[in-house]
């Protein structure tokens, strides 16, 4: 702990570290809408002066586009609100008192699942619950889960002991200590790991056409098929849109999540 | 000395009561607490002191419960909380910690109102006992109400800290090395306010340290602790130190025992010297004759105001010069409510083995030499109770 008396007058010093640290998620603000801006250009000036054949005018058809688009946002958010919903109750379960084991077992298991390819875990959810979108949500999520779970965990395991040991003395109930002190002061670990999870998701669903999920990845394939190099750089550029998109404002989120009075 | 009369205080009856408390962590054998029965009286400080691993914090969050007793009673008032709801009992005791653990995303007054806030209080009567709280402990709370843990140094931290556990004003304060962490100037400081607060508060205080110089500063009544929590001697902290119980005791309390009780009495509580006083217009060889009379070799030379200005011998008084820079001039000088130990360090500071005592106003009272010190300190040994 800084010994340094903060008096009055050096109270706009004493503030300084905030200040250094408000620039630093600001540069992250400004650099992924600058990227976001640069590649919407690129793909405006591919999108006039490529030389678009039939296959590839049918390919690129606006309104099949705007739906898989839609659908590839759908995917991504769908899937991550699922594995917002599962992974920080189970965070919170396995950091509770009395379930030390089940912890580790949990995040070396989710880790080995990491380690199968999306393609065949998708594949294996289609064997076992048919397909469509919901098949996809499912798997994405499953793949996205370790990132939040992870996170959740070591977000609540660094709130300083003490923080926690003098809540519990002036008689804190062990709901008000996880509401009131553990979950604020996890926010920020939590939504990074919530961020990390969105653009896999947003990655992943480009995978969801496999079983019939739609998506952006149905343009790809098609111009991969065919032999359109145009038609896959529109695709793919699509989804760095959405990922970048989805990024800044999860981005946001985390700027304004955060509690006040962290350094 | 009848040794009933020492175990249990005589302020009042107890506030709080350990009744045989043992506490066994699950997978170890010894106890870490062993049948353990112990009274803290209503508005003393009771120092909980020990080397480490002796089980003194341990039986400090015994009695909020932050750590279940296997066997024995907890009383609090009165009343047996032993079972019952831990936090219900916890919002009515005070509870200050090394590491202080301020809600690092809470303002200064969210911190302070965190147990009123659960006792449900009214928000404009939350608002005027967070203020209140942030005087009491010398921050002001027009600079501090609003701000965030981070901008505050480790003392300012800690007095929030106790501003804090004396949140809902509770009775009872149980502190764990509240000052362990803070440099020592600081805590010196942080001492001194809080004995002068506690003068005011009567709280009833369990105050857990490793340091015995800060027990017997800080204690009405010491526990010095051996292992299992075992109670080696509990007592007056002047008894304790001229009449340790054991040699576990005895080594505890180290080698300077005697010179600590040097911080446990007052200037005011020794007889000063009263040499020859004379003045810038007493008669120099009036003042010579005086000398000669006196047992002291010197004599006191004092202003128009009555405040001492130099030590004065028969050789000084012979020289031509004027009284005032003929003697040694007084630069240091003692008030009756500096401890005995300032008195000392300041003799030894300028070597002149006397010291004159002012009041309040600088008007000289007195002279304290070193040899009234040292008379004291030989006689004390039975002679402890103040």
């Amino acid at each position: 702990m800084s010994t340094a008396v903060v008096t009055p007058q050096q109270g706009s010093a004493a503030s300084l570290p905030s200040r250094r640290n408000l620039k630093m998620t600001q540069l992250d603000l400004i650099v992924t809408p600058i990227f976001f801006v640069l590649l919407a250009l690129l793909l405006a000036v591919v999108w006039v002066y490529s030389d678009f054949d039939r296959t590839t005018t049918s390919i690129l058809e606006p309104s099949r586009l705007w739906t898989q688009f839609k659908q590839q946002i759908y995917l991504a958010l769908w899937s991550t609100a699922l594995v917002i919903v599962l992974a920080i109750p189970l965070g919170i379960l396995v950091t509770r008192e009395g379930a030390p084991r089940l912890k580790n077992n949990l995040v070396s298991l989710l880790g080995l699942g990491q380690a199968i390819p999306a393609y065949g875990l998708i594949v294996l959810f289609f064997v076992a619950f048919g397909q469509g979108s919901f098949t996809v949500i499912l798997a994405l999520a499953t793949f996205a889960l370790l990132p939040v779970l992870r996170n959740t965990i070591v977000g609540l395991e660094q709130v300083d002991q003490s923080v926690i040991e003098a809540g519990k003395g002036m008689g804190l109930t062990s709901v008000q200590r996880l509401r009131k002190i553990e979950l604020p002061l996890a926010v920020p670990v939590i939504m990074a790991g919530i961020r990390t999870a969105t653009v896999i998701n947003v990655g992943m669903a480009t995978l969801a056409y496999l079983i019939g999920g739609g998506g952006l990845g149905e343009t790809i394939a098609a111009g991969l098929k065919n032999g359109r190099p145009t038609a896959i750089f529109v695709g793919a550029v699509l989804v760095a849109l959405i990922a970048l998109a989805l990024d800044f404002l999860g981005g946001l989120a985390q700027r304004y999540l955060k509690p006040k009075g962290l350094a | 000395m009848n040794p009933q009369e020492t175990a249990v205080s005589e302020i009042s009856e107890p506030c709080i009561k350990l009744e045989n408390v043992n506490k066994t962590y699950s997978g170890v054998s010894a106890p870490a607490v062993k049948d353990l029965s112990l009274e803290v009286a209503q508005g003393e400080i009771m120092v909980l002191v020990g080397p480490s691993g002796c089980g003194k914090s341990t039986t400090l969050r015994l009695i909020n419960r932050m750590i279940e007793p296997t066997s024995g009673r907890i009383i609090y008032e009165g009343e047996d909380v032993t079972k019952g709801d831990p936090n219900e009992l916890r919002r009515r005791m005070g509870y200050v910690i090394q590491q202080v653990g301020l809600f690092p995303h809470r303002t200064i007054a969210e911190n302070i109102a965190t147990v009123p806030k659960l006792l449900k209080w009214p928000k404009a009567k939350v608002n005027a006992r967070v203020d209140e709280l942030l005087e009491m402990v010398s921050m002001d709370p027009s600079i501090y109400r609003d701000r965030y843990p981070k901008e505050l140094s480790g003392g300012q931290a800690q007095r929030v800290g106790v501003a804090r556990a004396l949140g809902a004003d509770p009775d009872v304060l149980l502190m764990d090395e509240p000052f362990g962490a803070i440099d020592p100037i600081t805590r010196d400081r942080l001492q001194n306010e809080f004995l002068r607060l506690q003068e005011e508060l009567k709280k009833t205080i369990v105050f857990v340290t490793h340091d015995i110089d800060e027990a017997v500063k800080m204690g009405d009544r010491i526990a010095i602790l051996r292992d299992q929590s075992e109670i080696a001697q509990l007592d007056k902290p002047e008894v304790i130190l001229t009449d340790p119980a054991d040699s576990f005791v005895e080594n505890f309390l180290g080698s300077g025992a005697i010179l600590k009780t040097l911080t446990l009495r007052r200037v005011r509580d020794i007889e000063l010297s009263q040499p020859v006083i004379i003045k810038r217009s007493t008669n120099r060889s009036d003042a010579i004759l005086a000398l000669h009379d006196s047992y002291f070799p010197y004599a006191v030379l004092l202003d128009d105001h009555d405040h001492p200005i130099a030590w004065v011998d028969e050789r000084a008084l012979n020289r031509s010069d004027s009284l005032d820079r003929s003697g040694a001039s007084i630069t240091v000088q003692l008030q009756p409510e500096d401890t005995l130990q300032d008195a000392l360090s300041g003799m030894l500071q300028t070597a002149a083995g006397m010291s004159a005592v002012v009041n309040g106003r600088g008007q000289y009272l007195g002279t304290c030499t070193i040899e009234s010190l040292a008379s004291m300190l030989i006689a004390q040994p039975n002679g402890a109770s103040a």
